[in-house]
């Protein structure tokens, strides 16, 4: 495995944001295609995209859960890699922007895009359930390619 | 509505997907295809004398780094033993050719390179202790 570049990352904070993009995915399904639900969807959507294409660092929940949540708390058993929940991120950001497109042209894709990204973020928040172990190497089988990297690969 | 026994629904498959990972994830469980064989060559390290840990792991993956900490702990101190952490996605080859569908997956070779046991999920220590006295005839030192 590749050694970790950036720096360790509470793995509460992944959490914590889950539990808030659970919220507001329920309210946003409960509301159903409108111009309410429509705002929500465009914030949850701008959040997956900070913390997709900027960087865990960057996303607004993982901000709040530094800034208010974790003053209170003691320090982390672990430290994690930020890869895996930015990489889950990612995922959130492509069925978030299927919803929007589904607002927009069919509220079945809203319903079904949201439903599948509520689901992911429920298993995060309650299981610590790590998305890319189930569907990236999946991904990368059907690309059929390696992303970026060559050589054995294998390490004692 | 409709929104609402969506919500629901989803709910009630992530709690359900969820407990279901939750109790069968890191189980230990036998191969009886006695045919998969693993070539120490196809990893560029030799396997070890007793038994080896084959770990499939990719980057974005926070139970890899738990299960090798595991598989570490127990190979070691033992000569005996090797744990070799394949990066999947580097290794298509060898994900097609041993059917991983996840990471981490780990496979335990006994002493010939025949695949005895597979974990998939983060491995649970008593449990692959326990594999291995069977594979190595001996406990891990």
């Amino acid at each position: 495995m590749p050694p970790v570049q950036s720096p360790l990352i509470d793995p509460r904070g992944p959490r914590f944001g889950a539990a808030i993009t659970s919220v507001v995915l329920a309210v946003a399904l409960i509301l159903g295609p409108g111009l309410p639900a429509l705002v929500l969807l465009v914030l949850q959507t701008a959040a997956f995209a900070l913390g997709s294409l900027v960087g865990i660092g960057a996303q607004p929940y993982g901000i709040l859960f530094r800034r208010l949540v974790r003053p209170r708390l003691g320090a982390p058993r672990d430290l994690e890699d930020p890869r895996p929940p930015r990489f889950a991120q990612t995922v959130g950001l492509v069925f978030a922007l299927a919803g929007l497109a589904g607002l927009l042209w069919a509220p079945v894709l809203f319903y079904v895009a949201v439903a599948f990204a509520l689901v992911a973020a429920v298993l995060n928040a309650v299981f610590d359930f790590c998305l890319g172990c189930e569907i990236y190497l999946l991904s990368r089988r059907v690309a059929g390619r390696p992303l970026g990297s060559s050589g054995s690969g294998a390490s004692a | 509505m409709t929104g609402l026994y969506v919500v629901l629904a989803a709910v009630v498959v992530a709690v359900a997907f969820g407990v279901y990972r939750r109790v069968t994830d890191g189980r230990v469980r036998a191969v009886t295809d006695a045919s998969a064989r693993v070539d120490g060559a196809d990893l560029g390290v030799a396997l070890g004398s007793d038994a080896t840990f084959v770990q499939f792991s990719s980057a974005v993956c926070a139970p890899c780094r738990r299960t090798h900490r595991v598989l570490s702990q127990i190979t070691e101190k033992d000569e005996g033993l090797v744990h070799v952490e394949v990066d999947a996605e580097s290794r298509l080859d060898l994900v097609e050719r041993y059917g991983i569908l996840r990471t981490p997956t780990v496979l335990l070779l006994d002493r010939s390179g025949v695949v005895r046991h597979r974990i998939v999920g983060a491995a649970r220590a008593p449990e692959v202790l326990e594999a291995l006295e069977g594979v190595a005839g001996r406990r891990a030192a």
